[in-house]
């Protein structure tokens, strides 16, 4: 009982370190990727080509003034941004890095990490009414709007790979692609993911919520300090979330010759990762009508007729 | 779920610990404009706490359909390679009444944004 629940904590204690460092080193990813495609060099001043940078940011944030203005609904904006962390940690709950590295393997893993990190939207709701700001409250809505549509084409485009595997647990899910990578059996399936769920994370082209030149960052416009990296974290963990996500059910998540199981799973991760910054840096951004009409009138109807098929593909069989 | 519970009240320990630690060591100086909603530096008229579009309504209720039916549709997938060809007819009749829902919201101009 004790040993467990030292275990426990250990492995807690392991994902909050994982999560923090993640993130640095995807900002800093972030940050180099859109430097290099601009042609420039992006941060290069403190450490080694900027490696430090991060570091510094965090420090510069955690002595920032945490404003809170005084018009805003006091509990709720101090919630928010708790809820909104909290909800994508969660999912680190039973996301398996390898068979061994997990914190708790559930059977019903796919949907709880589904369930928990859709959570998410209800604290950008939070924020954007209890800020009392209207560029806030119309980064909200539309946060809202986005994520709730996209939830639906997301879970549709999973549902072939759980028919295949037979499973919700995710080690399962893994194991039954060992001969073969459910990408090449659902390669519509894991486009309609990665589109989704670029939109659910609100990246880039999909990021209306937060769009800086009309809503000067939506739903987060009032928070500064702490509370604002809260957000900003959550948004990076939702990205490295929702790309491991992608690998464990299309990409054949930790299997692979020679390299140990972490390091092959990290490598399809990051390779994931670099593709969404690649999208991000490479489209404009989409008009609200555009973007709800994409989810409602063409992936929708895919994912549909996607699900279909591969049905009657694998009961036929 | 002792774990889960475990889990969840240490993350919120971690957050809530960077707001004391940020409390700790951040300054306080707060004025009067900086405390002002911040609209680019206009003055906010009247506050923000307003009616929204019933586009949104709509959004929701299309989208509580739509996942309620994934919700339904997923423990018959696990399932699928054993129930073989019968169960997978019954699905596909369940999903083509979702389809006929949503062309209807479709010609009614549910899914447009205006």
């Amino acid at each position: 009982m004790i040993i467990g629940l030292i275990i426990l904590l250990l492995k807690i204690a392991a994902v909050l370190v994982f999560i923090s460092l993640t993130v640095l080193f995807l900002v800093y990813a972030e940050r180099k990727v859109s430097a290099h495609f601009q042609v420039r060099y992006g941060p290069m001043r403190v450490g080694w080509h900027g490696g430090l940078q991060m570091i510094a940011d965090t420090i510069k944030l955690l002595l920032k003034e945490d404003i809170t203005p005084k018009d805003v609904d006091k509990l709720v904006f101090f919630i928010a941004p708790i809820l909104c962390f909290v909800s994508a940690y969660l999912a680190y709950l039973t996301l398996p890095f390898s068979p061994q590295i997990v914190v708790k393997n559930l059977n019903i893993g796919l949907l709880y990490i589904l369930g928990v990190t859709s959570l998410t939207v209800l604290s950008l709701m939070m924020a954007g009414w209890a800020s009392n700001n209207k560029y806030a409250l119309l980064g909200g809505f539309r946060s809202v709007a986005q994520i709730i549509s996209y939830e639906i084409p997301l879970v549709l485009s999973v549902l072939p790979v759980v028919m295949m595997a037979g499973s919700l647990n995710l080690i399962t899910i893994v194991e039954a692609q060992k001969s073969l990578p459910f990408i090449l059996v659902q390669p519509l399936g894991f486009l309609l993911y990665l589109t989704a769920a670029a939109a659910e994370a609100n990246r880039a082209p999909f990021d209306i919520p937060e769009a800086e030149q009309e809503l000067v960052a939506g739903y987060n416009v009032e928070y500064s300090g702490i509370k604002f990296s809260m957000f900003f974290l959550a948004e990076y963990v939702n990205m490295f979330t929702i790309c491991a996500l992608a690998a464990i059910l299309f990409l054949g998540g930790w299997q692979g010759p020679i390299l140990p199981p972490v390091i092959w799973f990290l490598i399809k991760v990051y390779l994931l990762v670099f593709v969404l910054m690649w999208v991000r840096w490479t489209f404009p951004r989409l008009r609200i009508d555009q973007l709800m009409s994409f989810c409602w009138k063409i992936l929708l109807p895919l994912a549909l007729a996607n699900f279909l098929i591969s049905g009657l593909w694998l009961v036929l069989k | 779920m002792l774990d889960f519970i475990i889990y969840l009240v240490i993350g919120i320990i971690f957050v809530v610990g960077s707001f004391a630690a940020a409390y700790f060591f951040s300054p306080h100086h707060p004025t009067d404009k900086k405390l002002a909603t911040y609209e680019c530096g206009e003055d906010p008229i009247k506050g923000s706490w307003i009616q929204y579009n019933v586009r949104y309504y709509l959004l929701g209720l299309a989208f509580v359909i739509f996942d309620v039916e994934a919700i339904f549709l997923l423990p018959c997938v696990l399932v699928m390679k054993s129930l073989g060809l019968i169960a997978f007819i019954e699905l596909a009749i369940f999903i083509f009444i979702l389809v006929l829902g949503l062309a209807y919201a479709w010609r009614k101009g549910a899914l447009e944004w205006i």
